[in-house]
């Protein structure tokens, strides 16, 4: 699996910082999770926030320390690795298992979803889209991260493929289509409504809270 | 948008080294104050980590502890749940100290990941999605090499901080304070990121080296 498409830094600072809407993490952490290049850059930024800690210094009330000897117990032992599957452990523990435990709801045209429960701010959803297929197309509100986690997808700016991140702002208007001989499942996060170019795709928005 | 990585203005071995008054300053203050070096830090937190060590624990909590407590000040907690969350999160570096993997990131790093998830948890509730582990568990003793290496880095890391014009440092502080939302850090152009180029890619070296 090579990996062309990254995470930007502001993504990864943000969510290094702890700021990211929850859906938006989940794609960051889905995605570290496949790629050591981010992995790397990700742990870079964690340590200017290890610098920043460093330079924030306040003096503590009295007995601080022996409040917290008091209550130190036995430490947790190292829980095992959870056995390899085909997704990433933080995609499963927000589906409740592997690709075989998604509840998929139909879109029409053979694309289904799958609305994953984050917090508000942000929606994630596990897009499929059979080969061949098309998605509307939409161009964006606010910010769109798509990650490819089977198959391929094309779009007006370039091919996405396993792995692959493509982050979408205001300016881009795409009709991403799976690539031929493999359906495409992706995860993407949305922090506001799609805007859909057809009227069929723009009556069924609110439904299905794409 | 400016914070592509490419050109490392601010590279730290690029900077110029001899006559900066204020780096020297610092220098030798740094000799003469008693020895705290991060790599201290690291050799702390094994004899927690190891041998449930208590001492080393109260020796971390005295750097550390005051430090987590201004952070979340400056997140805008409030004094009396700042000092409960930090030592919240102290109680958590002794719980989970077998996570703790010195060739990986530096004490000060760690704490930083800790205390950065305890604010998570006390502002939105929210759950946070964490990358999956990497099997490290079953390495030998980690390169001495990359233990001075991730303690010299927050050492680094710290002093181009303070160097930083005034705006710039605010404005990294702000993002890590988590002040600053993903679209403001991408809007802004200020972000003097290039100090960091040449740390990743020694992690990026070490994760391809350990994974094949």
């Amino acid at each position: 699996m090579t990996i062309r498409h990254h995470l930007s830094d502001p993504l990864l600072i943000a969510y290094a910082a702890g700021t990211l809407p929850e859906a938006f993490s989940l794609v960051v952490a889905t995605h570290v999770s496949m790629c050591d290049d981010c992995r790397a850059r990700l742990g870079a930024f964690e340590a200017v926030g290890g610098a920043v800690v460093e330079s924030s210094s306040v003096a503590l009330s009295a007995g601080c320390l022996e409040a917290v000897l008091a209550r130190l117990g036995t430490p947790e032992p190292v829980s095992p690795a959870k056995p390899k599957s085909q997704l990433p452990t933080p995609l499963q523990d927000y589906i409740g298992g592997d690709l075989a435990a998604v509840k998929w709801r139909r879109l029409g045209m053979g694309v289904r979803q799958a609305i994953l429960p984050t917090s508000k701010g942000a929606i994630a959803r596990l897009l499929y889209i059979p080969a061949g297929q098309a998605v509307p197309d939409h161009g964006h509100r606010g910010t769109e991260l798509t990650l490819v986690l089977q198959g391929a997808f094309r779009d007006e700016t370039d091919r996405f493929g396993t792995g692959d991140v493509e982050i979408s702002g205001q300016e881009l208007e795409h009709t991403p289509v799976a690539e031929a001989g493999c359906d495409c499942i992706c995860l993407a996060a949305t922090d506001a409504p799609l805007r859909f170019n057809a009227l069929i795709p723009r009556l069924l928005q609110p439904l299905f809270r794409i | 948008m400016l914070l592509d990585l490419a050109p490392a203005p601010m590279t730290y071995s690029a900077m110029p080294s001899p006559p900066n008054p204020r780096r020297q300053a610092r220098f030798v203050k740094a000799r003469q104050a008693p020895v705290t070096q991060d790599q201290d830090w690291a050799a702390h937190m094994i004899a927690v980590r190891d041998k449930q060590d208590k001492a080393a624990f109260a020796a971390l909590f005295q750097h550390f502890a005051p430090r987590i407590k201004g952070f979340l000040m400056k997140s805008g907690t409030d004094a009396a749940l700042a000092e409960e969350c930090a030592q919240d999160v102290m109680a958590t570096l002794w719980n989970k100290a077998q996570l703790y993997d010195p060739a990986r990131a530096s004490v000060a790093t760690w704490v930083f990941t800790i205390a950065r998830n305890r604010r998570i948890d006390i502002a939105r509730r929210a759950k946070r999605p964490e990358p999956e582990l990497l099997d490290w568990a079953q390495d030998d003793a980690p390169d001495q090499a990359d233990i001075y290496e991730a303690a010299q880095e927050t050492k680094r890391l710290t002093a181009a901080l303070a160097d930083l014009p005034e705006k710039q440092r605010a404005l990294i502080q702000r993002a890590f304070y988590g002040d600053l939302s993903h679209s403001e850090i991408a809007a802004e152009t200020g972000l003097p990121l290039g100090t960091i180029k040449s740390r990743i890619r020694l992690a990026l070296d070490r994760l391809r080296q350990k994974m094949t």
